[in-house]
């Protein structure tokens, strides 16, 4: 027995040595600023919808994996938004519609296997291909051939890759688009467009039960619907290499209870917190709680389709509705300020020489119930004396703020009966009933950018027939705008075509703002450097675990 | 006994027919799923309707539902929108709702029982009270509420427990989410117990084996639990079921991936093929064990027999 107290003592001692030298260790390193680099830590999560394909996903939580495990030609920066070269080394054009496109040497994906240019161009034909049944074959829709590989009308498609991509040599290839689209370099940072390895086509369940991909950490293990650990690979050739050693995401049915968890100190990061929660934050994390403006507006839209929402006058009455709600109270008392009034159809996290203009909505955004009161009646009153907003009821407190938003009109309106909330039980069925147009007043529309450009937030929504004008919308003045901002070669005269195609929207208020959404999170007193980019998502290779 | 369990056997098949029916046509009824897997945006035509035809959302309902039988019965029970088979995720989903009916029912069994023996024999005493009045509370509060409590105390404040259930969910870990699944029923079990056992222990037969000198504690076991278990068994018996598929809310909270977390989110994505297989399955666990209580009965009383 003695023997094993010996071999007790020698091991704390052994321990406490390690220790010391391991924070030595920090402190000369500098840069890892006394985390330990090989430390992991945990995360919420939550079960991604659709198999973790690039191309088939839409959603933040196979979002945040794609975006540890792979890196595009183009990256945003996590602080400003930017597109900012990764892959590519350069990416030039003439006329704003053919691309050529050079792919930097010395990259390869984790299992080994080179980067080329062949690595892009079999992902995007993968991805465009309608028999894949990828949900985001829609962001090559501008390539050429893209008719070809997936013909709208369901008909049978009559190739497989796409005509407009050439792989040249082994770095370089060219993208010919069927219009001018200046900024497409910059839309290049969106999952869709990352290289897959070999292995992917090859061995397609293989490389689900196990994604291999060319970021700074690599898959180490996955069990469907429970957890994802991810540890960092050490040959990864970028400069943004992970700051701690990996991290495991464990899925969360519930958000409280990953909130919980966060509490007892069983989870290291929380990148929802709930709103039931909002309140007691501060008092539970205090400086360890982040806020910070994400890529997603929320408004509210109209059915176009519907006579009484589309004739003369009715946007006066839309513009009353705007006038009528009370966006400073609601985001104060229901979102505990983590929304933000908005003030145009964009997003704080473009900046300013993205094309976020504050202020651009103007009066038609502050709260006045008497010009609310003039508007409506100057438009001929509310159709059917009464607007319903529609929204889903399953997901996000929407109940809450349809509610808020509803008492906020009827108060400005003096009439108890101008507003009510019309909830559809799933998410499923409401993207149903939008679909079918069988919307009859305003309805919630939430709006998270693909990548951050002020095109984004414009053409998918308000453009004549695009993919997300749910509204069904249509303004030739609009569209002109949009598509002179496209074909501009200067970014900053883009930019300002684009805002100039905004304030079509605002005059005809094509969807009422209502708020900015941020993006919040709170983690334990072993992480620091913990930043959210501007899709919400954790920058997960910065964060230092001590 | 053989041919009252083919007879029982039989009327399953109908029981069974009409349930998943129904099932299917209520999940149908809240429309097509596919618009819900692309977000706050329409999907793309061309795309959505491959996958219609896929997943067979393209045909009539009657025929959705025919192919969907006809490959059960051959062990298929389609894929869910992830990509991962139903099958795949019944086998992560059930051993640990199991395991988790298993504590629930132990502490129904266990406490409920020993409280229920307890305070029927001491009918009035303080004993009596402050059990009943305990049941009281607990029947009277809902189970997130006891759930969330219990999570806060013991795992926050205190720190006995973790908040949550890790995703291997063994034994030990599930014992606080059992007590809280198990609460209402056992509350009830106690109940039952009492009064069943206060009926019985003024029986005749009660009587003459306390009078024939046999010790007290077989009376109370032999004569007087035996069958004053009757009622307790038929309720335990058909809470097994109720349990497995009830269990959404505390396996919400303590964030078990068991079948309740796997019904919710097929629920929320619509997901048809998720949702009627593990209803398919809970069906069958429902009418199994409530064959098996029926089984029980004669074996705890021997004046009901089967033929």
């Amino acid at each position: 027995m003695r023997g094993a107290t010996h071999a007790r003592w020698a091991a704390g001692a052994v321990a406490v040595a390690l220790a010391a030298t391991g924070c030595g260790g920090g402190d000369s390193g500098g840069s890892s600023g006394g985390g330990d680099s090989g430390a992991v830590l945990s995360s919420s999560w939550g079960d991604p919808q659709n198999p973790l394909e690039p191309a088939n996903t839409n959603e933040v939580q196979g979002g945040k994996v794609l975006d540890m495990i792979f890196r595009g030609l183009k990256r945003y920066n996590a602080k400003t938004g930017a597109a900012e070269d990764m892959l590519a080394e350069k990416i030039e054009t003439t006329d704003s519609q053919n691309f050529t496109i050079t792919v930097k040497d010395g990259w390869t994906f984790s299992n080994g296997e080179k980067v080329t240019a062949k690595s892009f161009v079999d992902a995007w034909n993968y991805g465009a291909s309608l028999k894949n049944n990828q949900k985001n074959a829609y962001f090559f829709e501008y390539i050429q051939g893209y008719d070809k590989v997936h013909p709208s009308d369901g008909s049978k498609q009559t190739a497989d890759t796409l005509s407009g991509l050439k792989v040249v040599d082994d770095r370089t290839f060219t993208v010919a688009l069927t219009q001018k689209f200046s900024t497409f370099p910059d839309t290049l940072g969106y999952n869709a467009y990352v290289p897959l390895p070999q292995s992917f086509f090859t061995d397609h369940k293989a490389w689900l039960a196990k994604p291999v991909g060319n970021g700074p950490y690599a898959v180490d293990s996955y069990t469907k619907g429970s957890q994802l650990s991810v540890r960092k690979w050490d040959g990864y050739p970028g400069e943004d290499k992970a700051q701690n050693g990996g991290v495991d995401l464990k899925v969360y049915t519930d958000n409280n209870t990953a909130y919980t968890d966060l509490l007892a100190g069983n989870l290291d990061l929380v990148d929802d917190v709930p709103a039931a929660q909002l309140k007691n934050v501060q008092a539970d994390l205090g400086d360890r709680y982040i806020n910070t403006p994400a890529g997603i507006i929320q408004t509210l839209s109209f059915p176009f389709y519907d006579k009484a929402w589309n004739k003369p006058g009715s946007e006066k009455v839309r513009e009353g509705l705007s006038r009528a709600i009370d966006r400073d109270q609601i985001t104060d008392t229901i979102f505990q300020k983590t929304r933000t009034p908005a003030t145009d159809w964009t997003s704080p996290v473009l900046g300013e020489d993205g094309g976020y203009k504050e202020g651009l909505c103007g009066d038609a955004c502050e709260y006045d119930a008497d010009a609310a009161k003039k508007l409506v009646k100057e438009g001929g009153g509310l159709p059917g004396g009464q607007v319903k907003i529609t929204y889903n009821a399953d997901t996000g407190s929407h109940k809450q703020w349809v509610d808020a938003v509803c008492n906020s009109i009827n108060n400005a309106l003096d009439n108890d009966q101008a507003c009510v909330g019309n909830p559809v039980g799933t998410f499923a069925d409401y993207r149903n009933q939008i679909t079918e147009r069988k919307m009859s007043g305003p309805f919630r529309a939430g709006w998270q950018m693909d990548y951050p450009l002020i095109q984004n937030f414009l053409q998918p929504l308000y453009y004549t027939n695009a993919s997300s004008n749910d509204g069904k919308w249509s303004n030739a003045d609009f569209d002109k705008l949009v598509n002179e901002a496209n074909a501009e070669e200067d970014t900053a005269k883009a930019v300002q075509k684009f805002q100039q195609a905004e304030e079509v929207v605002r005059d005809n208020m094509a969807a009422i703002p209502l708020w900015y959404q941020n993006g919040s999170a709170g983690y334990s007193q072993r992480l620091s450097n913990v930043s959210l980019n501007p899709f919400s998502v954790p920058v997960y290779d910065q964060i230092k675990v001590s | 006994m053989g041919r009252y369990v083919i007879r029982r056997l039989l009327q399953m098949i109908p029981v069974f027919v009409g349930a998943t029916l129904l099932i299917f046509l209520m999940v149908n009824v809240m429309g097509d799923p596919i618009a819900g897997l692309c977000g706050d945006r329409k999907c793309d035509p061309a795309t959505a309707a491959q996958l219609r035809r896929e997943f067979g959302l393209d045909k009539p309902v009657w025929q959705q539902y025919l192919t969907y039988m006809g490959n059960v019965f051959t062990g298929d029970f389609g894929t869910a929108f992830n990509g991962q088979e139903v099958t795949e995720l019944m086998a992560s989903a059930f051993p640990v709702t199991i395991r988790l009916t298993i504590v629930a029912i132990l502490f129904e069994i266990v406490i409920g029982i020993t409280f229920g023996v307890v305070t029927g024999l001491r009918r009035g005493r303080p004993v009596d009270t402050g059990v009943l009045l305990t049941t009281l509370v607990v029947i009277s509060v809902p189970t997130f509420v006891t759930g969330l409590l219990l999570q806060l105390l013991l795992g926050v404040e205190w720190g006995w427990i973790s908040p949550s259930v890790s995703s291997d969910a063994p034994f030990g870990e599930l014992i606080v989410p059992g007590l809280v699944l198990a609460s209402v029923s056992l509350a009830y079990v106690t109940r039952l117990t009492r009064t069943s056992i206060a009926e019985n222990a003024r029986g005749d037969y009660v009587r003459t084996a306390v009078a024939k000198g046999l010790p007290r504690h077989r009376v109370i076991r032999k004569h007087l639990l035996r069958n004053s278990l009757i009622p307790v068994v038929t309720f335990i018996g058909t809470d097994i079921g109720a349990l497995m598929g009830g269990a959404i809310v505390t396996e919400r909270i303590f964030n078990i991936h068991g079948v309740g977390y796997q019904l919710y989110q097929g629920i929320l994505r619509q997901n048809t093929q998720t949702v009627v297989g593990f209803v398919t399955v809970l069906v069958l666990v429902f009418l199994v064990a409530n064959l098996l209580v029926d089984l029980l009965y004669a074996v705890l009383d021997p004046r009901i027999r089967y033929a």
